[in-house]
């Protein structure tokens, strides 16, 4: 079964003609899928439209086996399927960190209590117990973005959507990154133009033009 | 006007950092062992009362104020520099108040009489303003920025003002960081402002681009929410539970304003 089948999607923002169609992609299970193509062809969409924040003109998104309509369908999808957003300021909206990593247990109906084991096992996990109590805005910019891993990882997703992950991390921070989601169990699709990133992370390459997802080298 | 904008800035930084700068879980005081609930219901308490009370109790609140700042363990000089904060405000309070209400003249200045009346006015504000402000750093500035939220929603504030409060502590630094940055860009490229019409049309495209960026901000962080799950239940877990010793308090207190209130 697949974790997650895209069957000729559509898409254009409202007024203007499509930014892409026909887009089909099957993800199973230890994949790691890299989405490449030029700026503006529609990479991030494509993440938003799978995660049902943006609604498709055409075609079905699928994956465990359903498949996704309305918002209360995306709703069971986004808890197999993490998002890890390109600007990591977007996504960390708490003051501070543990806060932040309680937020997903919280909504997915988790006790006070559970959330905050959750949320203490995963920083020990990703190393980085040391940032629990932060202020999220003073961290650095490597700092974030394990933060915000962790902060989709602690909802235990099957899939990982990343955008953009190595994006103004330092050759340290990203070096980290990469060993990080190395270790990773989950199947992923990443967006990234960071070409040493897709050579060691890629299982597989799909570039994406305006008609559609072409396999790539 | 140079000063005036240094003062403000002054105030601006100060405010952001108060609580970016503080320390984020409570130190163990005796304040900190109270419900936030009690903290938040006797300062909205506190205040109506204060406002209420003859010029005598005004000053005993003040004190009051003062004691439980003790209590909290606040350190004194970071009371006094937010104190002062106040009294600066204040000034123009105490310069301008006798001057324009009418009453029993106290000394002239020129066409200008100064009333008795108006200073006890402004001594009913001074007091109020420093009594009140006293009590909320007692009670609430220990207080991290997430819990005092709870703390509301648990009070059954709406939660749309509630998530406004934290959006606003998290998100105040990042505007701020991308107006300086789009201002750096702006003297980068020789901009100099003076009172002419480029300068006014360059300040409306600055303004005009941070309000867009800020929509477009707000609408990622909401996608990022709904991402893990949100549906606008959350804050809804209240971790603390209401003790004997709060309900305690809370009798102490009501004694404590009412029978300053009958002095």
């Amino acid at each position: 079964m697949a974790l997650i089948a895209l069957e000729g999607l559509g898409f254009g923002y409202c007024g203007r003609e499509a930014l892409f169609r026909d887009v089909s992609l099957t993800l199973d299970a230890g994949e790691r899928v890299a989405v490449l193509g030029e700026n503006g062809v529609g990479k991030t969409t494509l993440l938003h439209v799978i995660m049902g924040l943006r609604v498709a003109r055409s075609g079905r998104v699928c994956g465990f086996g359903e498949s996704y309509q309305s918002e209360d369908d995306f709703m069971r999808l986004r808890q197999r399927v993490g998002y890890v957003f390109q600007d990591p300021d977007d996504q960390l909206f708490c003051p501070t960190v543990i806060e932040d990593l309680c937020f997903g247990p919280l909504n997915l109906g988790h006790s006070h209590e559970q959330a905050l084991q959750q949320a203490e096992d995963i920083l020990a996990r990703l190393e980085i117990a040391h940032l629990r109590d932060r202020v999220s805005h003073q961290l650095s910019g490597g700092q974030k973005r394990l933060v915000t891993l962790a902060s989709v990882l602690v909802m235990q997703p099957e899939v990982l959507l990343l955008d953009e992950p190595s994006n103004a991390l330092d050759r340290g921070s990203r070096e980290r990154l990469i060993e990080t989601l190395l270790a990773l169990p989950q199947a992923m699709i990443l967006v990234s133009h960071d070409d040493d990133l897709v050579d060691r992370l890629a299982t597989r390459r799909v570039r994406l033009a305006s008609d559609g997802l072409h396999e790539a080298m | 006007m140079a000063l005036l904008l240094r003062i403000w800035r002054a105030v601006l930084v100060h405010s952001a950092s108060a609580w970016s700068g503080q320390a984020l879980s409570d130190a163990p005081s005796a304040v900190a062992r109270l419900d936030p609930r009690l903290r938040l219901v006797i300062v909205l308490g506190f205040a109506l009362g204060v406002n209420l009370a003859s010029l005598l109790a005004k000053l005993l609140m003040l004190c009051l104020a003062l004691a439980c700042c003790y209590g909290a363990k606040i350190p004194p000089r970071k009371l006094l520099r937010r104190l002062l904060l106040i009294e600066g405000f204040m000034l123009f309070v105490l310069v301008f108040l006798p001057f324009s209400v009418p009453g029993e003249p106290m000394f002239t200045l020129g066409a200008l009489s100064a009333s008795i009346e108006g200073l006890w006015q402004a001594m009913h504000i001074i007091l109020n303003a420093t009594a009140v402000v006293a009590m909320v750093l007692a009670m609430l500035a220990s207080l991290s920025a997430f819990a005092l939220a709870q703390t509301l929603a648990k009070l059954g504030a709406p939660m749309m003002l509630v998530m406004l409060m934290l959006f606003f502590v998290r998100y105040l630094e990042v505007m701020g960081t991308e107006l300086r940055r789009m201002r750096a860009s702006m003297r980068a490229r020789a901009f100099r402002p003076g009172s002419n019409r480029h300068t006014w049309r360059s300040y409306g495209h600055l303004v005009g681009m941070a309000v867009l960026r800020g929509m477009e901000r707000a609408e990622r962080v909401q996608m990022a929410m709904r991402c893990r799950g949100f549906r606008g239940e959350y804050l809804r877990n209240y971790p603390h539970v209401w003790r004997q010793l709060d309900t305690l308090v809370a009798v102490g207190m009501v004694i404590a304003m009412g029978g300053l209130l009958w002095l």
